[in-house]
């Protein structure tokens, strides 16, 4: 190639490239740049590192990820993919389809991922049929997390319904602390829209709403009523909401400013780091309303076509990842359920042993289905359609009644 | 120098007084950000906590300072150890061959377009100007392929490359504009003393370039050492300049925000700038008059 | 002024290949630049042109398909908000800019003792990006957290003409709020460039001859007089260098967007360069992103083309 001897010689002279190195290596994109989740992908490395596979790192933080599939993005078009990319769902199915995943086929094989890996999360996991990403955790985005000093100076018991956790938040006001916490940005505002969606229409609502986008549910007195409920809940949040990050509103919780907070399992990675204790310190619940269903959020490694070199330390790493110690080691530190099944949940805190059974039991009774704010219901562009129209609406920007005429416009126009 | 109005008035207190008030005011306002950001940055965590935004810290520390340079996490570790000292200079590795070469194709550009003209130097010199306005965030997926068949995707070389190019636009504007005024006479008495083109341009236009020089040089230092969308997309891991680097300290959601060492990384990350700027300042409004600036 | 083209006293005489050498070496060193801004500008522009007239989604497919992604923007209404945010932004970000920035080149021209100290105060915001300053900013403009706790703090409730005024409950919370958040992103914009256009101004003042100002003075006209009828007018120039430089950042500005409000509260601060990253990168729908990114390019040549034709004709002398 003429083009690339030239560019290099070119540069070469002003920059002095380095030689690439002969040595077993993966390359990892993924946004766990926090102290507590890098520390745990840590786990990985030193794993790797054993069987002789070097990790590069390469962190892109920010925005859920956004910066992150930007990167990607260029990485995938340059012809030069990392080793690995933490994905999910729907990214996942994408990024299968446009033939840029390696098989793991052998891989699945050799550790029987068949049979370990639950089957929803089998779903994204799998393109054509063939293994192209290994899960590494389940989070579910349906919790409610609660200050439990607050909680016990009202006098209260943690709410199982709508009503009372309105009636909770109302006490809460009346302490004088900020009721529910939240962080308005689209994907915040999604996640606790979706929950007030599983609330109010149940589990079937939810899949013909959601998930089918089903024109008549998406008009429906339940859909009005979940967005006059956000409304509802919009008078409990505090001047300074608009674009905190998630953690911050966990952090208000933590210090007793606020008395609850809806956020999925990660939020737990906060209080542990704050060094509370559950149901001493603070309460989680499934959202009110929700109990026996989990929407959950799975991170994955979506695995890339590479070199035939590259290929067996890649092998290695889609091993590791499922390999139990680590598991347990990821998830207890990030609040979520292991990505595999029968890992013992010993290691786990009273949060952790209830979100692993709840996992169990919602996979059974088939109530253990995506979260639309994170990327397992529907495509970017129907997911962000949603986004739109939810966070204008929480934001005063569109009263009830256009949202519900909004709503099904804007997945059309998505479509 | 001509000189200004103001020095030919005879002098008025009061005209003084509010003269010198108005610029006090807007120093203060201009000062704000800056003052917040450098008095954050030595605070202590509990005083942050505590105090207000403004006030000025009981007790001086340097712990951020110390933590954002060389302790502060980010990613899972990588060999350029902790902190965000290794993407400092992965920065200056960018900066520097990327504003030497644009400044100085900039410079042949802006000679050949005044001093050695064609037809259709104009048609040429617009094409090139126009293309300081691209909106970057489109050429971000043709420029990967192109990077890639290049051979220079995730390079340094390759985030040279492509601050060069979208940095000529800027820099043939400056030197055009300057030797435009340059005595064309100059330049024949050079060539019928038998005197080459790259003679004329190396004896005669280069040593007085110095103001221009000191623009475009500012004006590229700034803009590569901020950027941050080609950073983010051409480049990965320990090679990612300081921006990037700062984003993802910045926007880790662990526990507690540390604002003192955010705001601390972001110092560093800014005095480079901050640095050209106060330094050189005084020669960029004259190297204004000299020639981008056409008044 | 008049450049008269120096063309080589022996050329095209003479075949010999130094001559002839030395005839095309201008050519020669100018082709690289130029093939580069050739591909790396135009190159990608008809490639921007091309794929919003595709199906493209996550990645880039080359199947034409007509106007549909023109179609799909048009009837975003995120696209018009963003329009609207522009058309606010950018006049207010042209106007205070160019207000400020004349007015502290206009001070700072009056024989000031500490200029050297003033001038690089002025300029540095322009020395930061939006990534370094945007937690500062964010946090300074958080209600509950930046200036309103602060004022809270230094007991501004309880100032006699606050409570005259009845702002004792004031809070400054515009950045919450999705009638007034774009006017934070206005002010971020202004305080960082400002500055730059001042140094422009700076420059267009130091460049006027002292004998007409002088001329006017003997014929008794006032300090303000002479600033209006006189100095403003001889900076036209300056002023259309001004426009164009703000105008281009206006039309650009990402950053500052991005690092200040995320283009929320809503979608209340999105501005077509974020709606173009979104729709591409975000939301995978890569034709419309083309789409509005080719509509953003024509006003970019609308407002630029005629100021270039303008600029290049006046000099051919």
């Amino acid at each position: 190639m003429r083009i690339r001897k030239l560019a290099f010689v070119l540069t070469a002279g002003v920059l002095g490239l380095a030689p690439a190195k002969a040595q077993e290596q993966v390359e990892v994109l993924h946004w766990w740049t926090a102290g507590g989740e890098a520390a745990a992908l840590s786990v990985l490395k030193d794993n790797l590192a054993k069987q002789g596979v070097t990790w590069k790192d390469m962190p892109v933080a920010g925005g859920s990820g956004v910066q992150a599939m930007t990167a990607l993005r260029a990485r995938v078009t340059a012809g030069t993919p990392p080793t690995a990319a933490q994905l999910l769902g729907f990214n996942l199915r994408d990024w299968g389809s446009q033939g840029f995943a390696a098989n793991l086929d052998d891989v699945a094989k050799a550790n029987d991922w068949e049979k370990l890996v639950p089957e929803p999360l089998k779903a994204f996991s799998k393109d054509a049929g063939h293994w192209v990403a290994v899960p590494v955790n389940i989070h579910s985005t349906n919790w409610l997390w609660i200050n439990k000093a607050a909680l016990d100076k009202a006098g209260l018991q943690p709410p199982k319904t709508l009503d009372e956790f309105i009636a909770m938040l109302d006490a809460f006001k009346a302490q004088g602390i900020t009721a529910l916490a939240h962080g308005g940005s689209p994907w915040q505002d999604t996640t606790l829209w979706e929950a007030v969606v599983l609330s109010i229409g149940g589990m079937d609502f939810y899949k013909k709403a959601v998930l089918q986008l089903d024109p008549a549910a998406l008009k429906s007195d339940k859909m009005r009523k979940a967005f006059d409920t956000m409304t509802k809940l919009r008078g409990y949040f505090d001047k300074g909401f608009s674009g905190r990050d998630w953690n911050l509103s966990t952090a208000m919780v933590i210090k007793g400013e606020a008395g609850a907070q809806e956020m999925g399992d990660w939020a737990k990675g906060e209080f542990i780091g704050a060094k509370k204790v559950p149901d001493q310190d603070f309460v989680c619940i499934r959202f009110p309303g929700t109990q026996g269903n989990v929407l959950f959020n799975a991170d994955q490694f979506m695995m890339f076509k590479l070199g035939a070199k590259d290929i067996p330390a890649q092998h290695k790493m889609a091993a590791a990842v499922l390999d139990t110690s680590f598991q347990i080691a990821f998830n207890k530190v990030k609040g979520s359920a292991p990505a595999r099944l029968g890992v013992s949940d010993a290691e786990f805190d009273a949060c952790g042993k209830k979100g692993i059974k709840d996992v169990a039991e919602a996979m059974a009774a088939g109530t253990m289905v995506g979260s639309l704010a994170h990327g397992y219901a529907q495509p970017d562009s129907i997911k962000n359609a949603f986004f739109d129209v939810v966070t204008q609406h929480l934001n005063g920007q569109l009263t009830t009644d256009q949202a519900l005429t909004r709503l099904p416009a804007a997945i059309a126009a998505a479509k | 120098m001509s000189s200004s109005v103001g020095s030919m008035r005879p002098r008025n207190i009061t005209s003084r007084i509010v003269i010198y008030g108005l610029l006090a005011i807007f120093a203060a306002m201009f000062l704000l950000p800056l003052f917040v950001m450098v008095v954050t940055s030595l605070k202590s965590l509990d005083e942050l906590r505590n105090g207000t935004m403004l006030a000025l810290p009981q007790e001086v520390t340097f712990e951020a300072w110390h933590k954002a340079w060389s302790e502060a996490r980010i990613g899972v570790g990588s060999v350029n150890g902790d902190g965000i000292r290794g993407f400092f200079w992965n920065s200056f590795r960018m900066v520097v061959p990327a504003v030497i070469i644009s400044t100085m194709l900039g410079a042949l550009n802006g000679y050949v377009l005044t001093k050695w003209r064609f037809a259709g130097h104009k048609l040429i010199f617009g094409l090139m100007l126009f293309a300081c306005f691209i909106p970057f965030q489109i050429v971000l997926i043709p420029m990967a392929r192109l990077l890639g068949i290049m051979g220079l995707a995730n390079s340094t070389a390759g985030l040279v490359l492509v601050h060069v190019v979208y940095g000529l636009g800027f820099t043939t504007l400056f030197f055009r504009n300057f030797y435009e005024a340059f005595p064309d006479e100059l330049v024949k008495a050079a060539q019928i003393d038998g005197a080459g083109f790259f003679q004329i341009f190396w004896r005669i236009l280069l040593p007085s370039s110095g103001p221009i020089i000191v623009v475009t040089v500012i004006y590229q230092f700034t803009n590569i050492w901020n950027d941050f969308l080609f950073g983010v997309s051409f480049s990965s891991g320990d090679q990612a300049p300081i921006t990037v680097a700062l984003n993802n300290l910045v926007n880790s959601s662990t526990g507690v925000k540390e604002y003192n060492v955010h705001m601390a990384a972001a110092m560093i990350a800014a005095l480079p700038t901050l640095l050209v700027y106060v330094v050189a300042g005084r020669y960029f409004v004259r190297g204004l008059m000299a020639g981008a600036v056409k008044g | 002024m008049s450049a008269v083209p120096l063309t080589d006293p022996a050329g095209g005489s003479s075949s010999s290949r130094a001559e002839r050498l030395r005839h095309a070496l201008p050519k020669l060193v100018l082709a690289p630049s130029f093939a580069l801004v050739l591909v790396f500008v135009y190159g990608f522009i008809l490639w921007t042109i091309y794929l919003s007239f595709t199906p493209s989604r996550m990645l880039p497919v080359y199947q034409l398909i007509g106007f549909d992604a023109y179609q799909r923007l048009w009837s975003q209404p995120n696209w018009y908000v963003a329009l609207q945010n522009l058309a606010i932004f950018g006049s207010l970000y042209l106007l205070l800019c160019t207000a400020i920035g004349l007015t502290l080149a206009i001070l700072l021209d009056q024989r000031i003792r500490f200029e050297g100290v003033l001038r690089p105060i002025f300029l540095y915001p322009m020395a930061l990006s939006f990534i370094v300053t945007g937690t500062a900013w964010q946090w300074f403009l958080n209600p509950t957290l930046g200036l309103g706790r602060t004022m809270q703090a230094l007991g501004w409730p309880t100032w006699a003409p606050v409570r005259w005024l009845g702002w004792e409950n004031a809070q400054f919370d515009w950045l919450v709020n999705t009638e007034t958040a774009i006017y934070t992103v206005v002010i971020a914009g202004v305080w960082q460039a400002s500055g730059f256009v001042m140094a422009m101004f700076l420059a267009g003042l130091r460049g006027i001859d002292g004998e007409i100002i002088k001329a006017a003075e003997i014929d008794g006209a006032s300090s303000f007089t002479i600033y209006r009828r006189i100095i403003i007018p001889l900076l036209r120039p300056v002023f259309l260098s001004v426009f164009i430089v703000l105008a281009h950042m206006a039309i650009k500005s990402y950053d500052l967007v991005k690092a200040l409000t995320g283009g929320g509260p809503g979608n209340a601060t999105e501005l077509p360069s974020t709606f173009m990253y979104s729709f591409t990168y975000e939301r995978s729908q890569m034709a419309v992103g083309a789409a509005s990114a080719v509509i953003m390019l024509m006003t970019i040549t609308a407002i630029i083309v005629p100021y270039l034709y303008s600029e290049l004709r006046e000099r051919r002398g």
